[in-house]
């Protein structure tokens, strides 16, 4: 018992972690999408897949060498009686060596980022793609998406509703509409505590928080609905505070904001109208 | 070869008999002064609390063991993982290294206590009562907000209880306690060293909790401030982080990060610097480059204080701030790097005794590596944009403060058990308890990177189907195994500490000056403190005895003489 495992022991035990690494690594390699983010039909969510594809690679080369190493340390210098190991301290030239390395690592690491920064960041140009009845429509309305030019969406969010409003000045809560191929940009708010914006295959999140304007974007090229929920905790209804994306074609869109504004317009009136009806019943004794 | 002075004078150990006691013994325990005392009533605690946070984790576990369960409402939900954040990293893993560290710094400093012990009865006590105020509130209305507490969602606007208020106190009354006891640490480390224990001599676990306590003194210092603003914001109708009054959410991201990052440090250091004790005993070689991993000690401490706002990628600020924190980050994983890299080359071409201590530290090599790449890859800020606040980040946490700082922890508890106790842990059950702990900690987490890069956010009470039951129901198994393992672990010291075999003061041939002193060791720890000569005091002690015994020509000696190490200037 005194620290000297046979060596059929400590294959045992080796070949017991090289099948624990295997069974957790096989079902990750297995399907590609176990071990990248989400990325949908957009620039930026795409690029950030790409940028977590090339750390990932290259975290788990150093992981694997440093593993091996480790590993074929252990094994090959176990202990064995009667041996002693040489008291060596140090090794300046080594040392350097390692830290010149790693920094290597880290600086490239750097570079990688900023070379990828502007396409996640700066949002795209908008797509031409708004078909010539669409742009006629869009001219009807008050505050139309020119050809080329981004559509901004006010977010806000608030326990446990995100609310949405578009160009026109209607709203709507949790499901978003955009038009497929425009820029999309988002200014983010919150009314009451800070909630997140994240909808996994459209880019990454946003913090809403009270007093500040925070901004994303997308651009998805394909029709589709895209499901995402608040990621920041906000209070007890936190997991049921959803968010969907729905992506129409641009005159699909132009229709429905339309509709929207009508419908939202008509509600308000209704509104107005029995609140009337009530103050007028409560004044009249 | 002149004869060492520690030779010249008595190097014998001398066995104690039991001191007369005077008083009942519970009385003794809770009033002592003793250091060593003092240490294992904190151990003890923070078992205590790991035991409680562990069972909140296994509910939070079995509520997200299936999609849309009600096993636990929301409200609930929240509480339990507000209540197991805070109680894991303030009432465990903060305190078990001031525990082990008050136990060894005196012992392997070769002083007789700490600088202050009656002040270090008060940081116990005051652990004692932050956790109790803590706990209080789960009779009334238990904090909700996370172990963040962000605001607004922690102002009486939104979480109107006095949940948060327990919180606020219970946390000042740990961090005072944390507070008093890195004075207490600094004082002693920097003045009580046995005589020739300069700083390069000093073993590496003294130097990492040298740098913790300094750590605590910056962050936890700072974080009281931060609580009072809270409690102001709450209950004096203050407006620091209420943007409806000119106040700033933000700002408390800042002031609380800027605790809770350094915390990290403050978690895993100690952890570090008993792998750095433990590797070299069982390689039987001298630590590989001591200056390198003393010195990574304070890069890692100096560059943790500066990345705090890599936890607010997604709140809005500059992108050149994002910039500097991202690489401010990255720049951690050099120094990580290097210990990694220092240990694996202590290991090589050593004579490896897979001893119970050794398979904790190589746990914790290999998976806080693991933690550490992961690390990189949230600091990537456009990446975490798309990871921030998802099981992704759960995964990391975890692999850096379980995988990692709870493996070094244990590797430290099987070490250093029979020193505290006199007997040794029995091997079996701690085997059975690594390998449960090894497997389950890892069928734990793993899939939680997947559920997180699947768009599982954290903190939510259910999730409905779409792809995420697997990973959940692969988690929660795991999180079993994971109990189990720690399960076997606490019998583990129940049936050691009286079943146990007998250890001698030196069962490792260990080389620092703990294992000088008898286990346990008695009341005033030394009858003569020895002169220390170089890094490993130990191995010059036994060396001079069996040179002593071989010139008395008595041929006791029951080993061949080691071989000199190279002596560090």
């Amino acid at each position: 018992m005194r620290g000297r495992p046979h060596s059929a022991r400590a294959a045992l035990i080796a070949a017991a972690c090289l099948a624990l690494v295997a069974t957790l690594l096989a079902p990750a390699t297995a399907g590609a999408d176990l071990l990248t983010p989400e990325a949908g039909p957009t620039e930026n969510a795409v690029k950030i897949d790409t940028l977590y594809k090339i750390a990932l690679y290259l975290g788990l080369a150093i992981i694997g060498s440093v593993w091996a190493m480790l590993f074929y340390v252990l094994f090959r210098y176990r202990g064995r009686r009667g041996r002693s190991a040489p008291q060596i301290s140090g090794n300046l030239a080594l040392e350097m060596g390692w830290t010149l390395g790693a920094s290597a690592v880290v600086v490239a690491l750097t570079i990688i980022t900023y070379v990828f920064l502007p396409d996640i960041r700066n949002p795209a140009e908008s797509g031409p793609a708004s078909l010539a009845e669409a742009r006629g429509k869009q001219a009807a309305v008050n505050q139309p998406v020119p050809e080329g030019e981004a559509v901004e969406i006010q977010v806000s969010g608030q326990q446990y509703l995100w609310r949405y409003q578009y160009p026109n000045g209607t709203f709507s809560f949790e499901e978003m509409v955009v038009p497929r191929d425009q820029t999309v940009i988002l200014k983010i708010k919150a009314n009451d505590v800070v909630h997140s914006w994240w909808i996994p295959q459209l880019g990454g999140k946003q913090d809403a928080v009270p007093g500040y304007t925070n901004e994303t974007w997308f651009k998805a090229t394909k029709n589709g609905v895209f499901e995402g929920q608040c990621a920041e905790f906000c209070g007890a209804g936190h997991p049921a505070m959803g968010a969907r994306v729905r992506v129409v074609d641009p005159e699909d869109y132009q229709t429905w904001v339309e509709r929207q504004k009508r419908l939202v317009e008509e509600g308000q009136e209704l509104a107005q109208e029995q609140r009337d009806q009530i103050q007028q019943e409560a004044a009249t004794p | 070869m002149a004869t060492p002075e520690y030779a010249a004078r008595a190097p014998e150990i001398i066995i104690h008999g039991e001191v007369p006691r005077d008083r009942a013994r519970w009385i003794d325990w809770v009033t002592t002064t003793d250091h060593k005392k003092i240490g294992i009533l904190y151990l003890f605690t923070t078992a205590f609390f790991f035991l409680v946070g562990g069972v909140e984790a296994l509910l939070m576990r079995i509520q997200l063991g299936s999609p849309d369960n009600t096993f636990l409402d929301p409200t609930t939900y929240s509480q339990l993982f507000t209540l197991h954040g805070t109680t894991m990293i303030f009432m465990v893993i903060v305190p078990i290294a001031a525990g082990f560290g008050n136990y060894l710094v005196p012992l392997m400093i070769g002083a007789r206590d700490m600088a202050f012990p009656r002040l270090n009865m008060l940081s116990w006590w005051l652990l004692v009562l932050g956790g109790a105020v803590l706990y209080g509130s789960i009779f009334w209305d238990p904090p909700a907000a996370g172990w963040t507490s962000y605001a607004p969602l922690s102002s009486r606007n939104f979480l109107p209880g006095n949940g948060i208020d327990a919180w606020i106190l219970g946390l000042h009354l740990v961090g005072i306690s944390s507070i008093l006891g890195a004075i207490n640490f600094v004082a002693t480390i920097h003045n009580m060293r046995a005589p020739g224990m300069t700083l390069s001599r000093m073993p590496l676990f003294v130097w990492t909790i040298l740098v913790y306590a300094y750590l605590i003194l910056i962050a936890l210092s700072s974080f009281a401030a931060t609580l009072a603003m809270l409690l102001i914001d709450r209950n004096f109708d203050g407006a620091f982080f209420d943007p409806q009054a000119g106040g700033d959410p933000v700002l408390w991201q800042h002031l609380f990060w800027f605790m809770g990052h350094p915390e990290v440090y403050i978690m895993v250091l100690p952890a570090f610097g008993m792998v750095s004790e433990v590797i070299p005993v069982f390689a039987r070689k001298p630590i590989f480059g001591y200056r390198a991993v003393a010195a990574a000690t304070a890069a890692i401490a100096f560059l943790g204080v500066l990345v705090w706002a890599h936890h607010m990628f997604t709140a809005p600020m500059a992108l050149g701030v994002l910039g500097f924190f991202m690489i401010a980050s990255f720049a951690v994983a050099v120094p990580t790097g290097i210990k990694i890299f220092n240990w694996i080359a202590t290991l090589w071409r050593g004579n490896i005794e897979f001893r119970l201590p050794l398979l904790f530290a190589v746990g914790l090599v290999a998976q806080f590596a693991m933690g550490g790449m992961t690390g990189v890859m949230l600091a990537i800020f456009p990446v975490d944009w798309q990871l921030h606040d998802t099981y992704f980040v759960v995964a990391h946490m975890h692999h850096v403060l379980f995988g990692g700082a709870a493996f070094g922890l244990l590797a430290g508890l099987y070490y250093w058990f029979p020193k505290m106790s006199g007997r040794m842990m029995s091997e079996a059950l701690g085997k059975l308890s690594f390998w449960l702990l090894l497997i389950g900690f890892n069928v734990t987490f793993l899939v939680q990177y997947s559920a997180g890069l699947s768009g599982m956010p954290r903190r939510i009470a259910e999730y409905s189907g779409s792809g995420l039951t697997e990973y959940n129901v692969i988690s929660t198994v795991g999180s079993f195994i994971l109990a189990a393992g720690a399960l076997v672990t606490v019998a583990n010291v129940f049936w050691s500490i009286r079943k146990g075999r007998h250890a001698g003061p030196d069962p490792w041939r260990a080389n620092t000056l703990e294992w000088f002193t008898p286990s346990p060791p008695p009341e005033h720890n030394f009858d003569v403190i020895p002169t220390v000569r170089s890094l490993e005091p130990m191995k010059d002690i036994r060396r001079s005895v069996q040179e002593r015994e071989a010139a008395l020509g008595d041929g006791e000696v029951t080993e061949p003489p080691a071989k000199q190490p190279e002596p560090i200037p």
